[in-house]
């Protein structure tokens, strides 16, 4: 049994990536691996956050990490814009001694102290170099053969390098949808911006991106799109018909996260894993392959 | 006899005068012990400076001199001879170095004039044990190798065999000739590269004076400078080079197909082939690894052997020469010579590691070579510039410093991008009139005689010159325009705006890298690499042939990127440097050897297992080991591993550098 310190981030717990979170711990559980939820844990410290108010957001950041200290074990996100947020604070708080300060007295405040010794990572990162894809391979049960998805990385969980991956060419999640027995079909756009947060803000800008995502994706043959972050899911899946009514297309692209990919290899069952909760139905496309 | 010390402490002009003071310094090594005399001079290397010394000498019975100026490096050897004119050994001068090591390192003047003053001091008391020490000369050995059949390995080859000595030219490939045969046409002139080469590649090939070895790799080198001894081996080519006539009728019979690594895998060649029509040695080899015969051998079968054979049922022959052979191996040559250069070339940077840059991913996305060879007549095109798909191309971009001048891959520039690919522009411009040409660079670098007026020219011939570093090619059409098409994204910073130029062909300029294994071939002659990987020349300006191993000399794009002119001008200084050599017949060898005191010598080999050099031997009868005088270099390793302290480094003995370190402290 592997064990990792499990921060599922406010979107996959709480927010519209419910089914992020429900696949995650459902496919967790089939190559051992214990995903222990942090207790008490709060805001990540977010992107909007960190350009409005750092050293609150970096407290905030800083308080999760202190809490994940005390239990030792590496400490595992499903969510990109987490990933890229616990690691920073990591990181300033090592760069920047003036800042540690700061966020020093913060905690000691709340009776809690950060010595800098926790790993975050990102539980793609987890499945493929803890688990191992040949040990994903032994635990399918429905072989996704034929399935054409187009493995999307976004581009939080890659860049600033140096991850666990290329960032401008990255493979991990390629090779993971292979060893489902899928194919991960070329996609140029792979670790291109979804638009994030600008789709609130600045919406033509972030329907833009989405639409050269769904165009690349389609016209590569696609099926299926396979994503590692809430976001991206939220942008590519809940905003389609808003594209295809904006640019005059006719996309109809499924927008799985990866572990909902996993679990229906898995065999485990779609309400297991919130596949009803996608807005555009996978249903169709994996119709071959789900345990009902 | 008592020790008598001059000291001669250098003005520089104001090099050392402007912050150290040099009067008082003399003063105070006036006041040391056994100095005679000591006197300040404005410049010690000039006539009189060299002449106060050799008065000194005669006139006061000086047998010590000190002189404290600039690093040994620059003037060792001429305050040894002045020594010497004035009948004192060599080995009796000693330098201390207030210049580089003092006046020009330290702001402070008082600051300075004390440390000039210590290391004065150092240098008195060391001089004050030191011994006369005796050079030896060895004759040398006339006959050079010559490692790589480039056009710097042959310009060096052909100067020393034209003088007639005996040159061994070492070659890995089939045929010598090297990128530059690869090339369609030379920068600025526009010669056709093969044309002028091609006239040198076969007086290589019908030299008396050269030894011409190709598909042979060197394996072992022993022996010192004047008197090396090389093993070569000769890869079997499983055709008797004497029979070969070249007719090439086994290439067409042959029915195995690989990727031809001479057109950089855009066409196709044989496993029995000559890599190219006008190769040196024309003769043909069998690749061993795509062979079906030879691979079949080893499973215990007999297949294939059309080349031998020929076709029986169609009536058509195989080899008429009987030269194939399959029965042949590996051959191992032993050769003595008394020096080597070192010409092996480099490696074109492999661009597919710069995803962004779509190598690999997208067709019609070419390294600058394979473009050479799409361009060149004997190209698998015959020098028509095409798509894969057959189509000529509107629009091409070249992208520069692919790989070059960027800190993730090799931060120096590689010299030559610039202008061969403002020559693409021109080959293209040539060859389709109408084409659309992009040039994306950084700055454009045309330092050569005829360089600038080039890109003048290319300005005028309609090539769009886009400052800028591409960021990316991509196939993701943004626009009905781009559909079908590369688009390479780049900032243009002439005009402050993002671009998207959407093109048919690109080509990526791809910088000059040390080959792969450059590392074994300098462990192979005992050289240095520099940190970017090319070998190491003994000094970057005044000794840019020779390396830190006497008698091995360096040449061409192995020591650093550079354009054929530079090759060639720099392959006639290392045959210049082999050449004198060998005139003077002789070379002197290292006075400042290790010196093995047999009685305390317990006989436990440490040394000889950490001689760089090969130097130590082991004498089984005395149970002692030994330093050949010949092969020590002084480096003093074996001193400092010696468990008995049985080894003495000549002119760096104990009682010599603890005097020494006593001189700077006091």
């Amino acid at each position: 049994m592997k064990y990792y310190t499990y921060f599922p981030g406010c979107s996959a717990s709480h927010g519209g990536a419910k089914a992020y979170d429900l696949s995650a711990r459902a496919v967790a559980k089939a190559p051992d691996v214990d995903l222990i939820e942090l207790d008490d844990w709060n805001c990540c410290g977010s992107t909007p956050y960190t350009a409005v108010d750092e050293l609150a957001s970096l407290c905030s950041s800083g308080r999760n990490l202190a809490l994940a200290e005390k239990r030792g074990f590496d400490m595992v996100t499903p969510c990109s814009a987490c990933y890229v947020i616990l690691n920073r604070t990591n990181s300033s708080l090592k760069e920047y001694p003036e800042l540690k300060a700061k966020v020093d007295e913060a905690l000691a405040a709340g009776g809690l102290e950060y010595r800098g010794t926790v790993k975050v990572r990102h539980l793609l990162d987890v499945f493929v170099n803890d688990v191992g894809y040949d040990e994903i391979t032994s635990k399918v049960q429905n072989s996704l053969t034929g399935l054409k998805v187009a493995p999307y990385y976004g581009c939080q969980i890659v860049r600033p390098g140096p991850g666990f991956d290329h960032p401008e060419f990255p493979q991990s999640l390629d090779r993971l949808v292979e060893s489902l027995g899928a194919e991960a079909i070329p996609f140029p756009l792979k670790a291109r911006c979804c638009g994030g947060s600008l789709i609130i803000s600045e919406e033509d800008i972030a329907l833009g991106l989405i639409n050269k995502l769904l165009d690349s994706a389609s016209s590569n043959g696609a099926e299926c799109i396979a994503t590692v972050c809430p976001l991206c899911q939220t942008n590519l899946d809940a905003y389609q018909s808003r594209v295809n009514k904006k640019f005059k297309t006719s996309f109809n692209l499924p927008v799985l996260f990866f572990t909902q990919l996993m679990g229906v290899a898995f065999g485990i069952e779609s309400q297991a894993l919130g596949l009803e909760k996608c807005i555009v139905s996978a249903e169709k496309v994996l119709a071959g392959c789900l345990n009902r | 006899m008592e020790p008598r010390i001059g000291v001669y402490i250098c003005h520089c002009g104001s090099n050392i005068a402007g912050t150290v003071a040099v009067e008082e310094v003399a003063q105070f090594a006036s006041g040391l012990d056994s100095v005679v005399v000591a006197r300040d001079y404005k410049y010690m290397c000039s006539d009189p400076g060299q002449n106060l010394i050799k008065d000194d000498i005669k006139e006061l019975g000086l047998n010590r001199v000190v002189v404290a100026s600039c690093s040994p490096r620059m003037h060792e050897p001429t305050f040894r001879r002045a020594c010497e004119d004035a009948g004192l050994n060599a080995y009796l001068f000693e330098m201390a170095n207030i210049r580089e090591h003092c006046s020009w390192v330290t702001e402070d003047k008082q600051a300075a004039t004390e440390k000039a003053k210590a290391l004065v001091s150092a240098a008195v008391r060391r001089i004050y044990y030191q011994e006369p020490l005796e050079t030896r000369e060895v004759p040398v050995n006339s006959n050079v190798l010559v490692l790589g059949g480039g056009i710097a390995g042959i310009q060096a080859a052909l100067e020393i065999a034209d003088s007639e000595h005996q040159v061994y030219l070492v070659e890995r490939d089939s045929s010598i000739g090297g990128h530059m045969a690869q090339f369609d046409k030379t920068f600025p002139t526009l010669d056709c590269s093969a044309c002028i080469l091609t006239p040198k590649m076969t007086t290589v090939g019908q030299h008396q004076y050269i030894q011409l070895m190709t598909y042979s790799e060197l394996e072992e080198v022993s022996g010192y400078v004047g008197n090396f001894q090389a093993k070569i081996r000769m890869k079997a080519k499983y055709v008797d080079q004497e029979k070969c006539t070249g007719c090439g009728r086994c290439q067409e019979l042959c029915p195995i197909s690989v990727p031809s690594e001479f057109d950089q895998g855009l066409g196709k060649r044989k496993a029995i082939y000559i890599p190219f029509p006008y190769a040196v040695p024309n003769k043909a080899v069998i690749d061993a690894e795509s062979c079906s015969h030879l691979k079949g051998l080893k499973e215990g079968k007999d297949v294939c052997r059309l080349c031998e054979k020929g076709i029986e049922k169609k009536g058509i022959a195989g080899c008429e020469a009987g030269a194939i052979d399959f029965s042949q191996e590996d051959k191992i040559v032993e050769v003595e010579i008394g020096s080597i250069i070192i010409a092996t070339g480099f490696q074109q940077f492999d661009p597919s590691v710069i995803y962004e840059y779509g190598y690999g991913h997208y067709d019609n996305v070419l390294t600058g070579l394979q473009f050479e060879r799409l361009s060149n007549a004997s190209g698998p095109t015959s020098g028509e510039i095409l798509l894969t798909d057959g189509r000529t191309p509107e629009s091409v971009a070249i992208i520069h410093c692919v790989g070059s001048r960027d800190q993730n891959y090799h931060e120096y520039c590689s010299r030559v991008c610039c202008m061969y690919s403002l020559k693409y522009s021109h080959l293209i411009r040539e060859k389709i009139p109408n084409a659309q040409i992009y040039q994306l660079y950084i700055d454009l670098r045309c330092f050569g005689k005829g360089y600038e007026e080039f890109y003048n020219r290319l300005q005028k011939e309609g090539v769009n010159f886009v400052r800028g570093r591409a960021a990316e090619v991509t196939g993701v059409a943004e626009t009905p325009e781009e559909k079908g098409k590369l688009v390479v994204l780049c900032e243009d910073t002439l005009i402050s705006r993002q671009r998207r130029i959407p093109v048919d062909m690109v080509i990526l300029s791809c910088g000059l890298e040390p080959r792969a294994d450059a590392g074994e071939v300098a462990r192979l002659v005992k050289i240095s690499q520099s940190a970017d990987g090319f070998f190491l020349e003994k000094h970057p300006k005044l000794d840019p042939v020779a390396t830190a191993t006497d008698g091995v000399f360096v040449t061409g794009c192995c020591q650093g990127p550079k354009d054929i002119p530079d090759t060639v001008a720099q392959a006639s200084a290392a045959a210049a440097r082999v050449l004198a050599m060998i005139s003077k017949g002789k070379v002197e060898v290292e006075a400042i050897t290790s010196v093995i005191d047999e009685k305390l010598c317990s006989g436990c080999k440490i040394c000889k297992d950490l001689c760089p050099y090969g130097a130590i031997s082991f004498d089984e009868e005395k149970k002692v080991c030994s330093v050949n005088e010949a092969l020590c270099k002084g480096c003093g390793t074996c001193v400092a591993a010696c468990p008995s302290g049985a080894i003495t480094g000549r002119h760096f003995t104990t009682q010599q550098l603890l005097a020494e370190v006593e001189g700077v402290l006091v």
